[in-house]
């Protein structure tokens, strides 16, 4: 077992050291510097995130790269650190993302430069902190602290309903979270003043105390993921945040919410889980029909995008709650996929956007005309976004089908109406933007991606098609995490 | 009454505030007018450091008692004092150029406030309810006449009025509640009290008639729902200066009065007294949380989020465990190092004839001056409660007494409360980074003003990221050596 410790440490501090670093180029003319000083300290986030994935013991279901130091002794907080076959893979995610995100703002981003670049690196080291986080307070502290540069992202940067649609995520996800506090609080009464997370896991709770439980988690991740019906408040952000952000927001910060399910509800909550998982999964079924049908009507690129994120996310949590292997890592399969592809989707829209400052789909028409290589990218990650073979947006959803099918063949049958519905808007709106005749002047215009679009791209369709042609690693790094918190749920704690 | 029993080494850093005062006072009268406002400033802090000084050199871990048990230094009234001093003494590096700029940096000024200093020494000293109240009228009366000393201005002189008439109620309504007591008790001291009511009167008519005139003294004095008409006009009104010293120093000894009232004399009844602190928490929470969405100018913002803030404050104490007092005295001094930073950033952004206190004056800080909008971005989400900082851990620690005692209900409706509560300090965020702005005049401060003002806002995130390492357990220790 790899013991090497501080690696964790390593992914949260080095960022944002680096972050508050930036802000200190604020001046004009000091704009070229910041970004340079964020893109290498991006570059050293995801640097130190690799040791991760080569020194990671795919046979062991216990935490790795443990860090323990007693915290605040007073409630018995510790900044406890440590990653599983659940949680890596995301903490690897969130520093390639990052790595992404700064290099997309270069030439777009010219107001409050620093701030903008500081937001995003302060907030990829809080984010893996909220992944490697083994301690429930340190964990509620990355995640309420994350708050705080994305609402400034939504709010300064954003589109013109900004305001809004910052302060609409903020209080959303606040109401959420702080029931979670009162349950986490409640919890470390339970377990005689703990709040490691591991402690949780194995406090016998009766059945009234394990709905509530539940529902208090479920408040604060089912807002996070978003499941309907409480998903409004993501297509507001999502149009309104900057390119950046709609990528962050879709490829990480909606993974924390399912990611919370699998590391508070199931294991904490078991039996609550089990009696609960008709309504999460009707739920979830009507995340991906109903919130795909929605998807089909949108006029609007990201808004459309966003609804996907949503129906595919419902995917996920469908998978979870069939409690079964197939369904669990066809879920979180899905999650890294999505991560990849919605980041692309956003991206793709990013560069039509800021040469035309628009992401109405009838402002488009036949832009392959004019950017054959982004007509490419666009074609290609419609294609994954949708579901086809041999990318990896389709392994995820096919896993969860099966695994759904094992259980009742209705789940699958609605789940799977999804490959359906997914290609219909997304090829849909491929079809309008990319094919067909030039449209306006606009359009005529258009010059192709340059050699930084061009190699963002790249890293994400390369991405995508390893993961479709060969999940193997992937699947194999969370298998036995994943055995390991199946067996544990399925014991449950009732006796 | 032997010189033993008097116990007068104990009671020095109080003698010795009274005695450098009337020094100052004698100074200000006969040096020279020209360096008066330098020579006030450097005697103020040089006092009030001494103080600190000789408040350290008595601290004792037992308790000990002077002049017959009416005074006593334990663990938590030192600490209490020494938050006193220091929130006063930021108070004097904060308002010396806004008072001077409007010509209030005065001998009056130095002199009321060092007697208010004193008068809360005395309250978080106090073991007998004639210190406890004497305590508490040398704090009022110097703060009312400080509320007033702008006397040309019509808003402070109502102000001044309101908060005169209203304390001077609530101090009669306490008295007349000691009074009871005191019929029933037959005693003034507080441990005869505490035990009397323990062993023979806890079901008494006469005692929990008397509380409730005591506990409404007391909600008047704190400024809780439905006693909490004056503070909005009081913030509003009211020097800056005074405001600030209403909303940060004055509350950390309300606090220290509340708990030898309530955790300590009236301990024996704290089952009455329970059900009238949820209510008025209930209220003030709800109160203070809703009306302030609805302010437009950031002083009376200010208010109504005390209110809600002593809403919190309260449940910590209706716990009615050590714990919750604890967890009670850790929220009340990370509120008042957060609220001397709001109210510092108020008066740095003022000028001459401007008083910065409207909400849209903060429009486009962050343009202005990222420094200074960082500092109130960290302000208002730790009076928000978000982590990582300070105010986070003090709600935390409240949220976890009360419900350690069961109180399941209350903890998520406080938890629902705050979320409204984030809303206006979220509004304030917004209007630094989202707005333009609509002043474009550079912001000019001392450098002891800035630097000092950067430390205090330092010392909200370090307490939120690292609040085990002293100030949290030392709340707990003080409370568990003390009652």
């Amino acid at each position: 077992m790899q013991t090497s410790s501080y690696m964790l440490s390593l992914t949260i501090w080095v960022p944002i050291v680096i972050g508050i670093l930036v802000l200190f180029l604020h001046r004009d003319g000091q704009n070229s510097a910041a970004r340079w000083v964020a893109l290498i300290g991006s570059l050293l986030g995801l640097a130190v995130a690799i040791p991760l994935w080569v020194g990671f013991d795919n046979a062991s279901g216990a935490m790795q790269f443990v860090e323990r130091f007693v915290w605040i002794p007073r409630y018995n907080i510790h900044y406890a650190l440590g990653v599983d076959g659940i949680s890596m893979l995301f903490v690897l995610l969130n520093s390639f993302t990052t790595v992404l995100v700064i290099a997309a703002a270069w030439q777009v981003i010219n107001k409050k430069v620093s701030q903008y670049l500081a937001a995003f690196l302060i907030m990829s080291g809080l984010i893996n902190g909220v992944f490697a986080a083994t301690d429930a307070i340190l964990f509620y502290l990355f995640f309420e602290a994350m708050l705080i540069p994305m609402f400034l992202i939504i709010g300064i940067w954003g589109g013109p309903r900004r305001v809004y649609a910052a302060v609409k995520f903020f209080l959303y996800t606040l109401l959420g979270s702080l029931l979670m506090l009162a349950a986490l609080i409640y919890l470390y009464n339970v377990t005689n003043g703990s709040f490691d997370i591991v402690d949780f896991h194995r406090v016998p709770l009766g059945m009234t105390a394990q709905t509530l439980i539940f529902l208090a988690f479920f408040a604060s991740f089912a807002v996070k993921v978003p499941m309907w019906p409480v998903h409004t408040w993501l297509p507001d952000a999502h149009v309104e945040a900057p390119t950046g952000g709609s990528v962050v927001l879709a490829a990480i910060t909606l993974k924390i919410g399912a990611y919370g399910f699998l590391r508070f509800n199931l294991p904490i909550a078991p039996d609550a889980a089990h009696a609960l998982s008709g309504f999460m999964i009707a739920l979830s079924l009507i995340a991906v029909i109903y919130i795909g049908l929605v998807a089909l009507a949108q006029s609007d690129m990201k808004k459309l995008v966003a609804y996907s994120s949503i129906s595919h996310m419902g995917f996920v949590t469908l998978g979870f709650f069939i409690f079964n292997t197939q369904g669990i890592e066809g879920g979180l399969v899905q999650m890294i996929s999505h991560g990849f592809i919605s980041a692309a989707m956003f991206l793709c829209i990013g560069v039509l956007y800021d040469r035309v400052h628009s992401r109405e789909i009838s402002a488009y028409g036949g832009v392959v005309n004019t950017m054959p290589k982004f007509a490419f990218f666009a074609v290609f990650f419609a294609m994954a976004n949708s579901g086809l073979p041999a990318t990896s947006g389709f392994v995820g959803e096919f896993m969860v089908i099966l695994g759904a099918m094992k259980v009742n063949f209705w789940y699958a049958f609605a789940a799977a109406t999804t490959l359906i519905l997914g290609a219909a808007y997304t090829l849909w709106m491929v079809k309008r933007v990319i094919f067909g005749d030039i449209a306006n002047d606009n359009v005529r215009n258009l010059t192709d991606i340059n050699a930084r679009e061009l190699a963002i791209l790249t890293s994400l369709a390369l991405l995508v098609l390893y993961m479709g042609v060969y999940p193997k690693p992937f699947t194999d790094v969370m298998h036995v995490s994943v055995d390991v918190l199946l067996k544990h749920v399925a014991l449950g704690k009732l006796n | 009454m032997t010189l033993a029993q008097i116990n007068l080494s104990i009671a020095r850093p109080e003698l010795f505030l009274l005695g450098l005062t009337f020094f100052i006072m004698l100074v200000d009268l006969f040096g020279d007018p020209a360096k008066r406002s330098q020579r006030l400033y450097a005697l103020t802090l040089g006092t009030l450091a001494l103080v600190a000084v000789y408040v350290l050199l008595v601290a004792s871990v037992s308790p000990q008692y002077a002049f017959s048990n009416m005074f006593v230094v334990d663990q938590m009234a030192t600490i209490l004092k020494l938050a006193i001093l220091v929130g006063v003494a930021g108070l004097f590096v904060y308002s010396r150029a806004y008072l001077e700029t409007r010509r209030m940096f005065t001998g009056e000024f130095v002199l009321l406030m060092l007697f208010a200093t004193l008068g809360m020494m005395v309250m978080v000293s106090a073991n007998h309810f004639i210190s406890l109240y004497l305590g508490l009228e040398i704090l009022a009366l110097s703060t009312y006449t400080m509320v007033a000393l702008n006397r040309d201005s019509a808003t402070a002189t109502e102000a001044a009025m309101k908060y005169f008439i209203l304390g001077a109620l609530a101090s009669g309504l306490l008295l007349y509640g000691m009074s009871m007591i005191y019929g029933a008790t037959g005693s003034l001291d507080v441990a005869v009290i505490a035990k009397t009511i323990e062993f023979s009167r806890a079901n008494d008519p006469l005692v929990t008639f008397g509380l409730v005139f005591v506990v409404a003294g007391l909600a008047f004095k704190l400024g809780v729902v439905p006693f909490h008409m004056w503070v909005p006009d009081v913030y509003e009104g009211a020097p800056t200066p005074m405001a600030m010293f209403i909303g940060s120093a004055s509350k950390i000894a309300a606090f220290g009065f509340l708990v030898r009232i309530l955790g300590d004399a009236l301990s024996g009844a704290a089952h009455d007294w329970q059900g009238m602190l949820v209510i008025l928490a209930v209220a003030s929470l709800a109160v203070g949380n809703i009306i302030a969405i609805a302010q437009t100018n950031f002083k009376r913002m200010l208010a109504y989020s005390t209110i809600s803030h002593m809403g919190f404050l309260l449940l910590g104490i209706l716990a009615g465990t050590k714990v919750g007092y604890a967890a009670s005295m850790f929220y009340i001094i990370a509120y008042a190092i957060t609220s001397l930073v709001a109210f510092g950033i108020i008066m740095l952004l003022s000028r001459d004839g401007f008083e910065a206190d409207k909400l849209d004056d903060l429009k486009g800080l962050n343009d202005r001056s990222p420094w200074v909008a960082f500092l109130m971005l960290v302000t208002m989400f730790s009076m928000a409660g978000i982590p990582p900082f300070v105010g986070f851990f003090a709600k935390l620690s409240v949220l976890e007494a009360v419900l350690d005692v069961g109180y399941v209900w209350l903890v998520v409706y406080a938890v629902m409360m705050s979320v409204i509560g984030a809303f206006y300090y979220l509004r304030v965020v917004k209007l630094m980074y989202m707005d333009a702005p609509v002043d474009h005049s550079p912001i000019v401060a001392g450098q002891a003003m800035r630097s000092v003002l950067a430390v205090n806002a330092f010392v909200v995130l370090l307490l939120g990221l690292l609040p085990g390492a002293g100030l949290m357990g030392l709340c707990l220790h003080a409370i568990q050596r003390s009652l």
